[in-house]
């Protein structure tokens, strides 16, 4: 299945960084997201596009997850040559993810 | 215990006013907020300033000036925001004339500088940038600006002095918040804890509309009630740190323990470590609860001692990007763009165009993911887009026109051709200490 049936998520830029947040819409489906979307898979998806490391940040409470995506975004907002220079929309792109039930 | 009610009008400097005016009115206000400063804005408004002295600010703010005064002979609300970008003395002044104008001569106006640290650079050149790593004196001939980011002491310290109006140049943008709430509650700077719990509702503030439901539905799945009428936030804060996040009845939009988790966690990187001038935020163990409609209350949050540093952002002369588009329909529409985008490749060798970067997409096919997805059927249109980095204004100024000369000399069927031309300020950011600046406060 992909994430998006579980979860939501935003995407924030800082300078050449993406930032995503992955928040399932059920607090029960954390320990999965916790098991399944780890930041080696998270990684391994964006690999045409992140160039650095991707680092996986634990919100126990909130029962979210943030990924910080280092080298991810040409560059950096203010001189990328994409479309979508600040990677807004790459939050979408992870929630096509596939995970194992 | 006291509360505080402070609203926020703009999340960024383009962002609407009728909600802000709204919120002025019916919100029963104590402070408004309007954050409208980039991380690039204040390179370009410091190239504003430069050819006109008397400029620099943000360029809407004489627009959303009168509206704001108006509202506020309605009705006395406080309001802090960093429209001064590069010139907050000159944005002050500006309100000032305004405000006489509408016979609101008692409004206390203050502009808070100190952010302006491109005198002080050379002290730094070899410190690294943040975004590469290498020394700050590569970037020596071409810098234009330099802006740390200030803590929230100049805006207490405006407060502290009768303002009504604080104009700012760069400061971090929960400062606008936690400015009034160290005013009220008489926090000190070093009480770490009320400071990250006042640096949550300022994060949650910032970004105006992001926390009542915009850039949140995704229909069917995250809907949101008139989205079209999307109402701003209101955050309580007690003097305890308490925090509630609603909106006004009457408005469009959502305040959802989804939506206030997305903007909790939006543009941090580690939750645990959020670095600001004040303090160091820590928002690992944040809760939220939905205690009302549109009403959800914030707990958790806390905070330890400033790193010691200030960002600065170094706006740079850094490139021209040029850039060409043009779309394909129907069938086998994939296969023509492609065609186009190989035959610019090769125009652009022919013509000895020199780039350093140059990027093809088919939009609708691979212009976000590029090969990250996998690819769906067939489609019915495709928009091919070229863009390139170079040195000169005549290099970037060939790639719009091979995409145009598409027409008469590409594949079949190809419309709608659009080039532009942009001349890119960068930033690069550095930390500097933070004792070098102190920010200074002027009543006009």
């Amino acid at each position: 299945m992909k994430l998006y049936e579980l979860a939501h998520s935003r995407t924030g830029d800082k300078g050449n960084i993406s930032v995503i947040s992955l928040i399932p819409f059920e607090e029960k489906d954390y320990e999965l997201l916790k098991r399944e979307a780890t930041a080696k898979r998270v990684k391994e998806h964006f690999s045409g596009i992140v160039q650095g490391e991707v680092t996986r940040y634990e919100l126990p409470k909130l029962h979210a997850f943030n990924f910080v995506m280092e080298n991810a975004l040409g560059g950096g907002v203010t001189r990328s040559l994409a479309v979508d220079m600040h990677g807004k929309t790459l939050g979408f792109a992870l929630l096509e993810m596939e995970i194992e039930k | 215990m006291k509360t505080v009610r402070i609203g926020s009008g703009a999340g960024y400097g383009g962002d609407r006013i009728e909600p802000a005016v709204d919120l002025m009115k019916r919100g029963n206000l104590d402070y408004i907020i309007f954050e409208c400063l980039a991380e690039r804005t204040i390179a370009l408004a410091q190239l504003e300033r430069l050819e006109h002295p008397e400029k620099g600010y943000n360029p809407l703010f004489s627009y959303r000036m009168e509206r704001i005064l108006d509202a506020l002979k309605e009705r006395p609300v406080k309001v802090i925001t960093n429209m001064g970008a590069a010139n907050p003395i000159a944005a002050a002044k500006k309100a000032r004339e305004m405000a006489q104008e509408r016979g609101l001569s008692s409004l206390k106006i203050a502009a808070v500088t100190g952010d302006d640290v491109l005198s002080r650079l050379p002290e730094f050149w070899d410190l690294p940038t943040m975004e590469t790593g290498k020394p700050l004196k590569e970037l020596k001939e071409d810098i234009v600006s330099a802006n740390a980011y200030l803590g929230c002491s100049g805006i207490v310290e405006a407060l502290r002095q009768g303002a009504d109006l604080v104009i700012t140049g760069r400061v971090a943008d929960p400062a606008l918040v936690l400015g009034p709430l160290v005013y009220e509650f008489g926090w000190k700077m070093d009480d770490w804890d009320h400071l990250g719990k006042g640096t949550i509702a300022g994060h949650l503030l910032e970004c105006a509309g992001q926390v009542t439901g915009g850039y949140f539905c995704d229909p069917g799945k995250k809907d949101v009630e008139d989205l079209w009428n999307l109402g701003f936030p209101i955050a309580e804060i007690g003097e305890d740190g308490s925090l509630e996040i609603t909106k006004l009845p009457g408005t469009g939009g959502l305040v959802s323990e989804r939506t206030c988790k997305e903007q909790i966690i939006y543009e941090l990187q580690d939750p645990a470590n959020y670095f600001t001038p004040d303090c160091t935020a820590d928002f690992q163990m944040a809760e939220v609860r939905q205690v009302g409609k549109d009403r959800v209350k914030v707990s958790g949050a806390s905070g330890k001692p400033n790193n010691g540093k200030l960002k600065v952002s170094v706006g740079y002369q850094d490139c021209f990007i040029g850039e060409g588009q043009i779309s394909y329909g129907g069938h086998n529409a994939l296969q023509r763009a492609r065609l186009a985008g190989e035959i610019i490749k090769k125009r652009l060798e022919l013509c000895g165009c020199p780039f350093s970067e140059l990027r093809v997409d088919c939009m609708g096919v691979d212009s976000l993911y590029r090969e990250t997805l996998p690819q769906g059927l067939e489609p019915v249109e495709v928009r091919l887009r070229v863009a390139a980095r170079t040195k000169t204004e005549e290099a970037a100024q060939i790639i719009g026109n091979e995409v145009e000369a598409l027409y008469t000399n590409g594949p079949a069927g190809g419309g709608g051709v659009t080039k532009s031309l942009r001349k890119i300020v960068s930033v690069a950011s550095v930390l500097l200490p933070n004792d070098l600046v102190s920010p200074e406060v002027t009543m006009l």
